[in-house]
Parts: C-alpha cells; sequence; structure tokens
C-alpha cells in the first residue's frame, strides 16, 4: 500500500448550503455526495442514467441472435447501468421494464446489484512463466487473489472473492475492491505475483510481462508443434525440437515423425520423458523460450550418441512454441551443435509457427452469485427465480451481456467485461462490487414466479421518464472518477 | 463547487423537476392557474434550502428557541405533539418544504389538482370533486385513494429503507395527515415506536458515527437487521401500531399503513388506502 498523507476522518461537502460533515465511506445528507479516501465525489446513478439517455447510448442493441428472434423490430434493451439499487432489496427492483413483443409481454428486471461475494477471473494468453501455481497475487502490495491453474496457452488468476474483500484488513478490501472495479470496467491494471512476474493486466489487450509486451499466444504445446508441422520440416532439417515449458517435443522421437519414417539422431533432452518424443519439465518455468528460464536452449540436450544415429553435419532446428525463439545448428566432428544461421528453407516453417499462433490478450470474466436477497427485488419469492433462471426460462444477462450460469444451486454467474457499455460497474465502500444485472422472461414466466408484476413499466415510460424512486434509491453506484 | 437550485421540466414536459443539495421536489399542477403556479413554485423554491440552511443547527436540536423561518416554523408546530419524546424539527423538514412550495402554487392561480413530492413526502392541493391516487413503494405495495372531501392533504413514508436513518425497525410506515409536514413528523415517530428494544437480531449504530452532523447525536439507529420470526414481526408491528393509534385518536394523522419483513398493519381509513391484491400465481 503506498502512504496516503494523514487525513481528516471527515470532510465538509460544499456542494450545497446544509454543508454536511461526510464521514470517510459515507455519503452526504443529499445521498449524491461521498467522502472516498478524503475527497469529495458525486456517486448519483440516476444522475449517471439521465446523461446517458441524453447521450443516446444507455441502450445497447439486445443480442437478438441469442433470444428466439422475439424481439425483431424492437431492439431496446434498458440495461441495469445506473439503474441504482435498493440493496437489501426489499423493495422492488429500480426498474422492472415492460416490453411487448408481437402481443406476448416481456418483463426485464433491471438492478445494479452489490455483491460482496464477487471476483474476477483472468485468462493471460502466454506461455511466460507468471508465478508458480497458489502464489499470492497482489495489487499496490495488497493480496488481491492467486495463481490458479494453467490453462492451454493461457494463465490464469483467480481475483477477488469475498475474503479479500471484506475477509482481510481494510487496505486489501479497497484495494481489492479498486483492482476488481478497474479491471472490470477495462482498465489496465499491475499486478505483481509473489515469486514470479510483474503483469499488466487490460481486458481485451496483450498481456504486459515485466515490461514486455506479449504478442502471440503459443500454436499449441511442443508435442502438439511437432505434431502440426513435423511433415513440413521432413526432408528440410535432422532434428526438430519445440521448446516447451510443459512439453517439450522431438520430432525424430515423436509419433508423428515416427509415422513419417524419421530416423533417429541420437539426440538426449535432459528433462523427465513423458511418452515417446514428449518430456516435461526440460528446465524450469520462466521468462525464456517457451515459457522456460531457458535463453540457450542447447542447456537441455544431452550428449549425443553415435550409435543411436549421431553423426557430424547432422543439422537441429530449436524453436519455441510461438515462433518467437529459434535456432538453427549443424553438429561438428565431436557432436557438439554449432550455431549457424537459419536456412531459408527452413524459414517458411517457423514463420508458419507465428501464423498460427493467435494474438495473445487478458480476459476478464466478472464472477459473482446473484443469491440471497437480490433476488427479492425481482420477485417476492426468490427461489424461484432461481429455478427459472436455471430451467432457462429467465435470461441474465451483464450490462446487456450474455451471461454463463453455473449449474448447481444459486444463480452463480460469469459475463465477459469486453461486451458491457463502458464503465458498467461501481462499487460501495462496503466494500462490494455494484454490477448491472438484469434478468429477462416472458410475462407469464415472471407472474408465475411471483414478480412484481405491478411495478413493470414500459421501455418508453423508462426512457422517457426515468427513475421516478426519488429518494427511494439509494445512490449507491458512483461513477469512476476520471479526473 | 456551491452548485444553486436546478429548475427543469422532466423530459415528458409536464412535471417541474427542482433540485438543490439534498432536496428533490417532483410538482405538477392541473387548472387554468398552472402555469402560475408553476412559476411560483420555482420562485418559491430558489430561497428554500438557504432559509433552511440558516437556521440549521436549532432545526436539529430538541429543545431550544422557536425558530424564525416560515418552514422553519411549520416544522417545528409539526413536531412539537410528539414531545417529549425526542423529536427534532427536521423530522418533518421534507413534508415541510412541500407544504410550502404547494402554498405558494395554490396561492398563485386557481387550481384543481396539484401536488408537491418531494422524495415521497408529498402535499396535496385537491379542489372539490377530485382526488388523488398515490401508488405506496415499500415492503408491501398497495395505493392510497384521497378524495376531496377527506381531511387529507398530506402523505408521507419513513422507514428503515429511506434516506433518513430510522430508530426503529419498520420498513416503511406511511402515514396521511393534514399535512405534508405532520404526516412526515408522525412517519419518523411510528416508524421509530416499530422496534424489538434489546433484541440482538438488531445491529444499531451512534447516527453521529454515520453522518456527523445528523440530528440524531449519538442515538442508536439501526443499521442491520437479522431474519424476524413471525412473532418478533408481529410485536414490534404491534407496538408501532399502539404509538400511532396514539397519534390518531389526538387527530395528528387519519391513517397509517406499516410494514415489517413483508407484513402490514393498517389504521384507520380503510377506504383510502388499499393493499393492493397480487395479480400474480
Amino acid at each position: 500500500m503506498t502512504d496516503r498523507p494523514p487525513r481528516e476522518e471527515k470532510i465538509r461537502c460544499d456542494a450545497c448550503p446544509v454543508m454536511c460533515y461526510i464521514a470517510e465511506g459515507r455519503i452526504g445528507a443529499c445521498d449524491r455526495y461521498a467522502n472516498q479516501g478524503g475527497r469529495i465525489i458525486r456517486c448519483d446513478p440516476l444522475t449517471v442514467l439521465d446523461r446517458r439517455i441524453a447521450r443516446g447510448d444507455e441502450v445497447k442493441p439486445f443480442l437478438r441472435a441469442d433470444w428466439d428472434g422475439t424481439l425483431s423490430g424492437d431492439d431496446l434493451f434498458v440495461t441495469a447501468v445506473g439503474a441504482g439499487t435498493t440493496y437489501p432489496d426489499y423493495k422492488p427492483a429500480p426498474f422492472i421494464v415492460s416490453r411487448e413483443v408481437d402481443g406476448a409481454d416481456f418483463v426485464t428486471v433491471v438492478t445494479e446489484a452489490i455483491f460482496s461475494y464477487c471476483g474476477v477471473k483472468v485468462k493471460i494468453d502466454t506461455d511466460r512463466h507468471l508465478g508458480p501455481e497458489g502464489a499470492v497475487v497482489r495489487a499496490q502490495g495488497e493480496a488481491v487473489g492467486l495463481m490458479i491453474t494453467s490453462e492451454y496457452g493461457s494463465r490464469m488468476l483467480s481475483l477477488g472473492g469475498v475474503d479479500h474483500l471484506t475477509g482481510g484488513s481494510k487496505p486489501e478490501g479497497r484495494v481489492t475492491c479498486d483492482t476488481l472495479l478497474r479491471l472490470c470496467n477495462r482498465e489496465a491494471v499491475e499486478l505483481t505475483v509473489d515469486g514470479g512476474a510483474t503483469v499488466i493486466v487490460q481486458a481485451g489487450h496483450p498481456p504486459i510481462v515485466d515490461g514486455q509486451r506479449e504478442e502471440r499466444m503459443r500454436v499449441g504445446c511442443g508435442s502438439a508443434t511437432i505434431g502440426m508441422f513435423a511433415s513440413q520440416w521432413q526432408g528440410l532439417v535432422d532434428e526438430v525440437v519445440v521448446v516447451d515449458d510443459h512439453i517439450t517435443g522431438v520430432v525424430s522421437e515423436h509419433q508423428a515423425g515416427k509415422v513419417l519414417g524419421w530416423p533417429d539422431t541420437g539426440i538426449r533432452i535432459k528433462g523427465r520423458r513423458s511418452t515417446p518424443g514428449r518430456y516435461f519439465q526440460v528446465a524450469e518455468p520462466g521468462l525464456g523460450w517457451g515459457g522456460t528460464d531457458i535463453t540457450d536452449p542447447l542447456t537441455i540436450l544431452g550428449d549425443w550418441i553415435p550409435k543411436k544415429g549421431a553423426r557430424p553435419g547432422l543439422t537441429l532446428l530449436m524453436v519455441s512454441t510461438t515462433g518467437e525463439q529459434f535456432a538453427y545448428f549443424v553438429l561438428d566432428d565431436d557432436l557438439v551443435p554449432q550455431r549457424r544461421d537459419l536456412p531459408d528453407t527452413l524459414r517458411p516453417s517457423v514463420d508458419l509457427i507465428a501464423e498460427n499462433c493467435e494474438p495473445a490478450l487478458c480476459t476478464v470474466l466478472f464472477m459473482g452469485g446473484a443469491g440471497g436477497s437480490l433476488r427479492a427485488g425481482v420477485t417476492r419469492n426468490p427461489v424461484r427465480l432461481t429455478r427459472s433462471v436455471q430451467g432457462e426460462k429467465t435470461r441474465v444477462t451483464v450490462g446487456g451481456a450474455p451471461a454463463y450460469v453455473w449449474p448447481g444451486g444459486g444463480i452463480t454467474i460469469m459475463a465477459d467485461v469486453t461486451q458491457m457499455p463502458d464503465n458498467a460497474f461501481g462499487y460501495v465502500p462496503t466494500p462490494a462490487i455494484v454490477a448491472p444485472l438484469e434478468f429477462t422472461l416472458s410475462r407469464a414466466e415472471y407472474r408465475a414466479l411471483g414478480g412484481h408484476d405491478d411495478k413493470a413499466r414500459a421501455v418508453e415510460d423508462i426512457l422517457e421518464h426515468g427513475g421516478e424512486y426519488g429518494a427511494d434509491v439509494r445512490a449507491l453506484g458512483p461513477t469512476p472518477d476520471k479526473a | 463547487m456551491m452548485q444553486g437550485p436546478q429548475i427543469a421540466f422532466l423530459p415528458d414536459g409536464r412535471r417541474l423537476h427542482l433540485h438543490h443539495g439534498p432536496i428533490d421536489l417532483i410538482l405538477d399542477a392541473e387548472g387554468e392557474g398552472r402555469a402560475a403556479a408553476l412559476r411560483a413554485a420555482a420562485l418559491r423554491f430558489e430561497t428554500v434550502l438557504d432559509e433552511l440552511a440558516a437556521e440549521l443547527s436549532l432545526l436539529r436540536s430538541p429543545t431550544g428557541p422557536r425558530p424564525e423561518g416560515a418552514i422553519a416554523r411549520t416544522m417545528h408546530a409539526a413536531t412539537q405533539p410528539f414531545r417529549p419524546a425526542f423529536i427534532t424539527p427536521m423530522a418533518a423538514v421534507a413534508g415541510a418544504v412541500a407544504d410550502a412550495v404547494l402554498a405558494a402554487m395554490t396561492g398563485a392561480g386557481a387550481l384543481t389538482r396539484a401536488y408537491v413530492n418531494n422524495g415521497g413526502d408529498i402535499a396535496l392541493h385537491l379542489a372539490p370533486g377530485e382526488s388523488f391516487a398515490a401508488a405506496i413503494a415499500g415492503g408491501a405495495p398497495g395505493r392510497a385513494a384521497i378524495p376531496a372531501d377527506s381531511p387529507t392533504r398530506g402523505i408521507a413514508t419513513s422507514g428503515r429503507h429511506g434516506r433518513s436513518l430510522s430508530l426503529g425497525i419498520a420498513d416503511s410506515v406511511t402515514v396521511l395527515a393534514a399535512t405534508a409536514a405532520q404526516a412526515d413528523a408522525a412517519a419518523t415517530m411510528i416508524a421509530n415506536a416499530v422496534d424489538l428494544p434489546g433484541n440482538p437480531k438488531i445491529t444499531r449504530t451512534p447516527a453521529r458515527d454515520l453522518s456527523p452532523d445528523c440530528d440524531l447525536g449519538d442515538r442508536p439507529v439501526t443499521t442491520a437487521l437479522a431474519p424476524l420470526t413471525a412473532s418478533e414481526t408481529e410485536t414490534a408491528l404491534t407496538r408501532g401500531l399502539a404509538f400511532a393509534e396514539t397519534c390518531r385518536a389526538r387527530g395528528l394523522i387519519h391513517a397509517a399503513l406499516l410494514t415489517l419483513a413483508g407484513e402490514t398493519r393498517m389504521l384507520g381509513a380503510p377506504d383510502l388506502i388499499a393493499s393492493k391484491d397480487p395479480t400474480h400465481a
């Protein structure tokens, strides 16, 4: 945590003649201004809503393709961004939108949900070693999550969650909330992994690992790379090693080489052999070749064995899984590889690896549980909403983005933040994240599950009049401060 | 950074929205005097917050001399009857502002119907034969239909989920009274009376910790409530209802609707407040 100058606990708001004293993390009498970190900020979702409506960008096209086509001719969808919230939701959600479609009423219940139980799953397309599995991930020095499993070509982080938000120290909660908010609003955030790298993560952008921007996601593991390109190397080079922290591949031993009748070369790879031509743990994880710590690829090779095919003049291509690193060698009379320029004949195969790599990106999925009292804002009988969602009769979106609903109990959702409007997320000083949440279902289903049907209003009415809850809408979703 | 009053029509081009600091009024008027009434409302509103701010410390005090300002005096008068229980004139501020702006409107031209809605605390004007329908938010949705021949000209709602802090646990208490200021003060006091003193399910925090210059000072306001049993809900509502009865017997209110944890209790004028029948399965 960076040092903060000492400050007064309460500050005086000068936005109006009432001149409220506002304590840290609290809002003034107007519900519009709050003391955030010793500064007065405006936090009025209704204002946001009004402004967005004025700008014309509050409504976004509904994703028709995913919705039976029944909304044809009517692609207005009110998102929950700026809708406000009525946590703890004893009252109906701020907007219950009735939309008449081909004579059949649909209802979209729109609310800004406060998530104490929430976080993000971050997928970082890189083979570079960001840190050991289970390592603590920090922002501004505070623990905000951890490294989880590596996936195919990607490193995964799990950030946030209730323990970091509210279970740890106050700075930890505040920094975690800030980190989640910025990631969800698609800002760049610097994260440091204990015992690992520093990575700048921004949804929809390449990761920057220890200052180096990642360009490509690997085409596959070393073994898969061999499988894909073995036939293109045949006849051009005697041996190919694809260096990979996960599985390093050797073409002469690999099944893909065998089926081509590839001759043995007497090569020996340091590391643990998995199956023929596939080696685990050829080096330590790192920022070098193929996610290893290797800068000189020869360090993973043992002595060449003449009786198994090693001979002076034998040629060797070593390449990483992204084609970013490559080297060409020829064995000398003592069977020691000597580096030579890559022959033009092999250049296309290396380029092909690079060409087959996808751009490396960071992906941020917001994940939260829409359980608890939030559902009471939608229906008087909350469990029926859960069942309707699980039964796919109610569609869940987050700021208009489709949400994946986890099987099992509750309404646990994941959604891609790059599909949402700008600054869709807010926070409350609890700390917790305020996320836009929409439930869309047929009016008949809505009635059947005990919804606040009498509170439903036409889309036009909401667009025209906005939220009319006045003081009943407690303004808890501050607009991110861009100043 | 100090902002003055903002006055604008809502997008429907009909209702006027007046905003200054913590005050948001939405008002409308029907009748030949409409234009003059809206002008008068805007003019009156210009100085409302400054008038109140000038005497704010006095208005936040449970005791002290009678304040000077016209709205402040309405607040004082509306809260006096509840003493010696703890109350400050601020308990009637929203209603008193609504009353003051409505009075300016009705004084400016002939109106058939008019209302000033100050964040749910509403002052009404009804010419003979007219009526006013209000939807009641809160734990149980309901409607209040107020005909011109009823004495009610003020509606107010108070409770734990409103903007003000509450000493009680009611989700909402809606009161009909002769003026918005009277309804406001009574709703505050009835909502405070819906309570379970000493029950550990209620989390309370000194008001000052939440809002340093709150008129409630160190009094413990409700900040969280664990789910109540049916009998606890019944006990709390009964306490509130008993207090509401005394208010009605003294002529301070006409009717009240109390809600807590999905339960509703109604007092007086059942023809005025109808709990809406669920239309769903």
